[in-house]
């Protein structure tokens, strides 16, 4: 079941570490590994991972718990739409086999190749946030298994402090056996896209707030842009088409087969793309018919692309700030970066709408921002500086993003985070239960 | 169109993705295998996925006294047969081989004898249904032996070189009879190897699989550039490979 120590990172292939993994056929496997690891005779440490599709560390510990061959449907029921699965199945394998039968799921990421256990853990969000909130509100619970062994149900109702901890606990809690997830009804899996171009930012988050009703909303923004054009943006806004034609995204497009050279991507290339991009003819009279795929994972078609960034990988920065502070913090945070010669090849802009009652979720009722970077020893000091800017407009980073992070930013912008510790000590899971993320952050 | 299916070692990794392809196709399956859970697990996995039907039997293949009565079994709840696909087989400690007699005599069960007589079973019942396909996982590695991998190598030769006499036998009745030769698959059976650009998921590989069945192709190579490989491989003259470690 495990093998020698092989070299592991995350799609943002920063940083890279040394893991031994185990994959698992069953709960009984995990259980053993549970009391059988470690010569040191401190019981096993480490953490769950399933497609690595997390950008920064929170998926890699000296022992891995692989959940690649957990991946059965286990119920489903054809009127209700619940749907319970084991934690390795991929978002992407219940798109295929569930879109072409009218159901979608409630909460999708930006990619589709995430485990229905990682989805829980970071407890993702999507285009509908502001609608819809996160993957964790939508199922009807889950089964858990703890550093004792023991496997738990848990929901909003039973158990729900574990329940609570665990949607957004970064797997920190136990392992993720399996989970209900309630499915909905879609009235055809295409989506109709209009395209708004803003000039500035006050424009983008104008718009966000006159199209709060659209189930659908993101939008890409140029990062470069300065002065007057400062956080200029496209706003896609969609909903499902109502034509009754169901298709299940569809894999293939283009592969990047090795790292390229990360000179390529610089501030000229990165200014020149998001100039064009930002000024390609659009009609945002008239509405488009997107297929499910193109709108809801445009970067599956382009396979390994984290590879564009280079050999070193990059860091993916996405925070969130309070809807009063948005307009203020991220004018901040665009003019830093810019001045410091940074730019994000894709950045994008969302709005939140409430956050929930997980200990450790990402999303709060405001606006939250993404930013690609490619590593370079002079970025983690311009992140330093972001942080004081997010931080100061009462905002926080996203743990599934997130691969540098002091212990302090965290502990000042999660505040539930003590309540999270006590209870991982209570279950035993400070101990068994670790990533590099986790020991950075304090836990 | 295939309809009735049995999967033996259906637990495999590279089984168990074949049975999910044809779930899809709402296939009616019958699945071998030695753990019972997982072949409830499975079951219930199918169904979810579209096969029409699904029926599970625990099975041990070096138990060969049970062949014919599994047949029979599999026979009286599909009715017929119309692809039997044989995904069993175990990776053998080619040290503990080269010194012991026993332990090469049991992965010579597992890998190749138990074929056989599985087959020779199924011949006989499928020869009377005149259509059919009969598909076996073999290897690559039974293409040349290799001093790294020869007792694994040459049960699965074995196994390919019934097949083309089977395949000889059994083309007046109707049956057509697929070798299947993976090259390294990501599978719990390999899960201690390094992995490099060469190795391929158990879901590629079965789709090699599903789609070289639907072509009626006699040699699938999984994925497809292995035949390319194995060319080359077994061109080596012999005094330049026996020199070879690998």
């Amino acid at each position: 079941m495990s093998s020698e120590p092989t070299s592991l990172h995350s799609w943002g292939r920063y940083p890279v570490t040394d893991a031994v993994v185990h994959v698992p056929r069953s709960a009984q496997d995990i259980q053993y590994l549970l009391q059988h690891t470690d010569a040191s005779a401190t019981g096993f440490s480490g953490i769950a991972r399933g497609f690595g599709r997390s950008y920064g560390d929170s998926a890699l510990a000296s022992h891995i718990v692989h959940t690649r061959l957990l991946d059965h449907f286990l119920e489903f029921g054809a009127d209700t739409g619940v749907l319970t699965c084991a934690a390795g199945v991929s978002l992407d394998t219940i798109l295929h086999h569930f879109t072409p039968r009218g159901w979608f799921l409630p909460v999708v990421p930006g990619t589709r190749y995430v485990s229905v256990g990682g989805a829980i853990a970071s407890d993702v969000h999507g285009k509908n946030h502001h609608i819809d909130g996160t993957f964790g509100q939508h199922l009807q619970s889950l089964r858990l298994l703890l550093a004792s062994g023991e496997v738990v149900n848990c929901s909003a109702v039973e158990n729900s402090i574990l329940f609570h901890a665990t949607c957004g606990g970064m797997g920190l809690t136990g392992v993720i056996l399996d989970a209900s997830i309630v499915l909905r009804r879609i009235p055809g899996s295409a989506v109709m896209q209009r395209t708004l171009r803003t000039q500035n930012l006050q424009e983008v988050i104008e718009k966000f707030e006159a199209n709060v009703a659209t189930t659908y909303s993101v939008a890409w923004l140029d990062c470069l842009a300065n002065g007057s054009a400062l956080g200029r943006s496209l706003l896609f806004l969609g909903e499902h088409a109502a034509d009754g034609h169901y298709q299940a995204p569809r894999s293939g497009g283009i592969s990047v087969p090795f790292s390229t050279p990360s000179f390529l991507l610089n501030r000229y290339s990165i200014g020149a793309f998001n100039a064009l991009y930002h000024k390609r003819p659009i009609n945002s009279e008239r509405e488009q018919r997107i297929e499910a795929g193109n709108y809801f994972f445009p970067l599956d078609s382009i396979a390994h692309w984290n590879r564009l960034y280079g050999k070193r990988g990059f860091l993916q920065y996405q925070f969130v700030v309070p809807d009063e502070s948005a307009h203020a913090a991220i004018s901040r945070v665009l003019s830093t970066s810019s001045a410091a010669g940074k730019g994000s090849f894709l950045s994008v802009l969302k709005k939140f709408g409430p956050g929930n009652d997980n200990l450790l979720s990402f999303p709060i009722q405001g606006y939250t921002l993404a930013m690609d970077f490619k590593w370079e020893k002079s970025l983690l000091p311009m992140l330093d500086e972001l942080d004081r800017i997010v931080l100061d407009h009462g905002g926080r980073l996203y743990l599934a993003k997130d691969a540098r992070m002091s212990e302090d930013v965290f502990r000042r912008s999660y505040p539930r985070w003590e309540e999270f510790a006590q209870l991982r000590t209570q279950l035993g899971a400070d101990k068994a239960f670790n990533s590099l993320q986790s020991r950075r952050l304090g836990f | 169109m295939l309809k009735n299916i049995l999967v033996v070692g259906a637990n495999s990794a590279i089984a168990k993705s074949v049975s999910r392809l044809y779930a899809e196709e709402h296939c009616r399956l019958y699945l071998l295998a030695r753990n019972e859970e997982e072949l409830a697990l499975q079951k219930q996995d199918l169904l979810i996925r579209g096969a029409s039907e699904v029926d599970y039997s625990v099975f041990d293949v070096n138990n060969f006294s049970l062949h014919d009565a599994i047949v029979d079994q599999v026979l009286d709840s599909l009715g017929s047969i119309d692809l039997a696909i044989l995904c069993h087989g175990s990776l053998p400690d080619q040290a503990l081989c080269a010194e012991n007699f026993d332990a090469a005599l049991k992965e010579f069960n597992t890998n190749a004898l138990s074929v056989i007589s599985l087959l020779t079973s199924l011949a006989n019942h499928m020869s009377i249904q005149r259509c059919g396909c009969i598909a076996v996982i073999t290897s690559v590695a039974g293409d040349r032996g290799r001093q790294s991998n020869y007792i694994y190598g040459a049960a699965k030769g074995m196994v390919s070189l019934y097949l083309q006499g089977l395949r000889g036998r059994l083309h007046p009745s109707g049956i057509h009879v697929v070798d299947i030769r993976p090259g390294f698959v990501d599978t719990p059976m390999t899960h201690t190897f390094k992995k490099g650009a060469l190795w391929a998921s158990p879901e590629q590989v079965a789709e090699c699989i599903v789609n070289g069945i639907r072509k009626k192709k006699h040699t699938i190579y999984a994925p497809w550039f292995w035949r390319v490989i194995m060319m080359i491989v077994c061109s080596v003259p012999e005094v330049i490979f026996k020199r070879l470690k690998f």
